[in-house]
């Protein structure tokens, strides 16, 4: 009685063997917990290959808001991180989970938003006056929601600005809660200004016809640091490969290649590892 | 509305070159949804076929906690599956997050529910059909329920579809318990994800394209099983 049934579990047995793909390969590899704004811009398609080549480590990348990526490595699952929120990566460090942390590159933050710039911003090269008349103006905006390093950023231009966004939240503050590119379509979608940092504007495919209206100033600088998560806290940390990763990346070789990953002939990172 | 035209010429585009890259990215989605699939059939239809035939206590329970299960949310599964599997989780030593395997785990986990909770329906119909003739020829439990399942097999293969329509469907448990990462856990629908979020909609859309072929096609190739093994068995 249990014969077709037995021929139809192994016919299913057989489409799923079929379809196995060879085996994953098992060669040297890193887990790399990082940011959306890095991967999203290309510079890890161009800049790791280039490691990989010269060492045989493969980086395996992890690309969600620098919020979850240091939950991720907090909970050991990571062998390096590389994320832009310093005072957030100097606490991962301080509490234990990281070895130690190390300037990469730098890009700047920008604020995008429609043509008819209704706060009357574009052009300004002062952030924190512009935040307080898209406010003032009712205007909407389009936030992240997702305590990434790019929301961090925005929450303590809205502190400087004086303006308490959960009262507004939902009125003309949007937070979408998700990625920069989720977040940009939105923003362009509903006319919403947004802040995001250049890589990913400068790649973002779906910017419709909005401009750049703020940027150049002090307050919108974006760092990027690389920490290797700590070994003794989460013994499977590929340390060896996770160094040799750190090295490269704030070597010169590394710095160089950072500095030569250009999109549509603008430079989106640059390096600044102290030597 | 020029992203739809465009999306269209890419998605033929894509298909016509076979790129390298969106082959190893579909014949992942098809690994794992349809591993999937069976392990969820494995532990789904005796499962379905036990609450179908049997008679106990907390039946009725069981009943409706299956059939509310089936509208398990993908991020929550995928949620439970990253917190179980993460190193600081119970099973870290498993080293499974960001594999392939997370990812069937997680949508077994998803689709379970619904190949126990529709195969219980149908099972459940075709025994009060049944009920009376095992009874006359006294057929043991276990062969009757063989029995059914091989009578249903039409139907279950309805079932395992609406499965695997879930499966290869969703992106919110794949993305946390896979990560995404390229050439490793990248599937369709995390593609998808991907491209819309770099604001590159048309592409996005084109993989969206390819996706819905390779379900109807699937879909397809079950549908033309079926009615070759109904013409074979009724000729």
């Amino acid at each position: 009685m249990f014969k077709p049934l037995t021929a139809m579990m192994t016919s299913l047995t057989l489409v799923g063997t079929l379809l196995a793909a060879p085996a994953f390969a098992a060669d040297k590899s890193i887990l790399l917990q990082s940011t959306t704004s890095t991967a999203n811009s290309g510079l890890y398609d161009y800049i790791l290959p280039i490691f990989t080549d010269k060492t045989g480590i493969r980086v395996n990348v992890v690309a969600v808001g620098t919020g979850q990526a240091i939950k991720n490595a907090q909970n050991g699952d990571g062998d390096v991180l590389l994320v832009h929120a310093k005072s957030a990566e100097e606490k991962f460090v301080a509490e234990g989970y990281g070895v130690a942390r190390f300037d990469v590159m730098y890009n700047d933050f920008i604020i995008v938003g429609p043509p008819s710039d209704p706060a009357g911003i574009a052009g300004s090269s002062d952030a924190v006056a512009a935040m307080k008349k898209i406010a003032a103006s009712n205007s909407l905006f389009a936030s992240r929601g997702d305590n990434s390093g790019t929301h961090k950023k925005e929450k303590s231009l809205w502190k400087a600005a004086s303006v308490d966004t959960t009262a507004v939240s939902g009125n003309w503050y949007r937070e979408t809660g998700s990625g920069m590119g989720a977040t940009l379509n939105a923003a362009v979608g509903m006319g919403a200004y947004a802040l995001t940092d250049r890589g990913t504007w400068i790649s973002f495919k779906n910017k419709g016809d909005y401009k750049i209206v703020v940027e150049g100033d002090d307050n919108l600088f974006n760092q990027y640091g690389v920490i290797l998560v700590n070994p003794s806290k989460h013994s499977h940390v590929k340390k060896a490969e996770g160094q040799a990763f750190i090295d490269w990346v704030l070597g010169d070789e590394g710095q160089s290649a950072i500095a030569s990953y250009k999109l549509n002939g603008q430079q989106l990172f640059f390096p600044n590892a102290k030597h | 509305m020029q992203d739809f035209s465009h999306a269209f010429t890419l998605a033929f585009g894509l298909v016509l070159t076979a790129d390298a890259d969106l082959l190893e990215i579909i014949a992942l989605s098809l690994q794992v949804s349809l591993t999937a699939v069976l392990a969820a059939c494995v532990i789904g239809l005796p499962l379905g076929t036990l609450v179908a035939v049997g008679r106990f206590r907390g039946r009725a329970a069981v009943v409706i906690l299956l059939n509310a299960l089936m509208g398990l949310p993908p991020v929550v599964v995928g949620l439970l599956i990253y917190l179980l599997l993460s190193n600081a989780g119970p099973l870290g030593w498993l080293r499974l997050l960001y594999t392939p395997e997370a990812m069937i785990i997680a949508q077994t986990v998803l689709i379970t529910p619904i190949i126990a909770a529709l195969s219980r329906e149908v099972i459940e119909q075709l025994h009060q059909e049944y009920a009376e003739q095992f009874r006359s020829l006294s057929v043991p439990r276990a062969a009757a329920a063989a029995a059914l399942l091989w009578d249903a097999r039409y139907s279950l293969l309805t079932v395992a579809l609406a499965g695997f329509g879930r499966a290869v469907a969703e992106v919110g448990a794949v993305i946390i318990v896979g990560g995404n990462i390229d050439h490793l856990t990248r599937v369709m629908t995390t593609a998808i994800a991907l491209e819309t979020s770099k604001g590159d909609l048309a592409l996005a859309l084109a993989l969206g394209i390819v996706l819905i072929t390779i379900a109807l096609s699937v879909n397809a190739a079950v549908m033309a099983l079926r009615l070759t093994a109904t013409r074979y068995a009724y000729a």
